[in-house]
């Protein structure tokens, strides 16, 4: 019977390894859960891309639900997501509000005119400092905003049909619920 | 007299060499005394870049890692503790950011799986060596008689 205690380590580990791997090609490793989910989205105040000298802030966001994409003409993924976004845009029923990460701001507006812009609204963040309260580490990042301005849905990384049909749909659907 | 200048003019050269090599290392910050470097230093080794995250927030390149050191920077000169800095970094990235995770319900098996294991190895040692002992106790007391009575298969 003792002879057999090494083999069943052995299997244990192989069952360890391979919950592994199950795991991984199932979960993104580099996604790190917000601490911000359900909590009301951080005061910000930031300029319109295309006018600079209008400001947005949270507070004349409230009353409604929206989306804000963060993107930025640098990042691959963001032009990997935008077709989705063009497509997707205007049946998710929520506005959109573009959030322009740490850009250029004449780049971003190059950006947005060769690939179309899906956005009602684009507000700029050059330096990213705004960003850091919204716990942004990589673009693209979507958070869905509800009415009185708490964060119920963060999506790192791009927005696919896949994600916005099994996630987002479903996240934007519960607002209904409550708001009627 | 001249090998000496030499030799004064090399250690020189080095010192200078390596100051331009640490200052390189991260972007410069204008510390006000060592020691206020030294605490930023040893405060963004235990925090971790969310870009490259197998780097701590001192080594990391990345742009954001960036933004974060000098937001550490600024939040140490309005006067904020490191347990300050770190609960405004993890109110905004979780527990993530931290190199040293906090002991709480989700990481007790992080924290005391290592133990547990230590353990239930030492408890199979314990066991196997005693039953040796015990099964070789009587083998030495007797020794005209060589047949073990407590022969149970621990050849392992």
């Amino acid at each position: 019977m003792s002879r057999l205690v090494p083999f069943f380590g052995f299997l244990l580990l192989v069952a360890l390894f391979g919950f592994g791997i199950w795991w991984n090609t199932r979960h993104d490793q580099r996604e790190v859960p917000s601490p911000l989910i359900d909590k009301p989205a951080p005061a910000y105040a930031l300029p319109k891309l295309d006018d600079p000298a209008q400001t947005v802030t949270r507070e004349a966001m409230l009353g409604k639900p929206y989306l804000i994409n963060v993107f930025a003409s640098w990042c691959v993924a963001c032009g990997e997501e935008h077709p989705v976004l063009m497509s997707e845009g205007q049946r998710i029923g929520v506005p959109l509000v573009g959030y322009n990460y740490k850009d250029e701001p004449d780049e971003a507006k190059a950006w947005l005119e060769r690939h179309g812009n899906p956005y009602g609204l684009v507000i700029a963040d050059r330096e990213g400092r705004t960003a850091i309260d919204f716990g942004v580490y990589g673009a693209p990042e979507t958070f869905l905003v509800d009415a009185k301005g708490v964060i119920r849905y963060k999506r790192i990384g791009p927005l696919t049909p896949a994600v916005i049909e099994r996630e987002l749909k479903p996240a934007i659907a519960a607002l209904r619920k409550e708001t009627p | 007299m001249n090998a000496v200048f030499r030799r004064v003019l090399f250690a020189l050269a080095l010192t200078l060499c390596c100051g331009v090599l640490n200052a390189q290392a991260i972007d410069p910050l204008p510390f006000k005394d060592h020691a206020e470097e030294t605490r930023f230093q040893h405060l963004t080794r235990e925090l971790r870049c969310l870009v490259c995250q197998n780097e701590n927030l001192a080594d990391s390149n990345a742009d954001l890692a960036r933004d974060l050191r000098h937001q550490v920077f600024e939040l140490m000169r309005q006067g904020k503790s490191d347990a300050q800095i770190k609960q405004y970094l993890v109110d905004r990235y979780s527990d993530f950011v931290l190199y040293d995770p906090p002991v709480q319900g989700s990481t007790l098996l992080l924290w005391f799986g290592p133990l547990a294991i230590l353990l239930a190895g030492a408890a199979v040692v314990v066991v196997t060596i005693r039953r040796r002992s015990r099964a070789q106790a009587p083998a030495s007391n007797q020794s005209a008689n060589d047949s073990s009575p407590n022969d149970e298969g621990d050849d392992w």
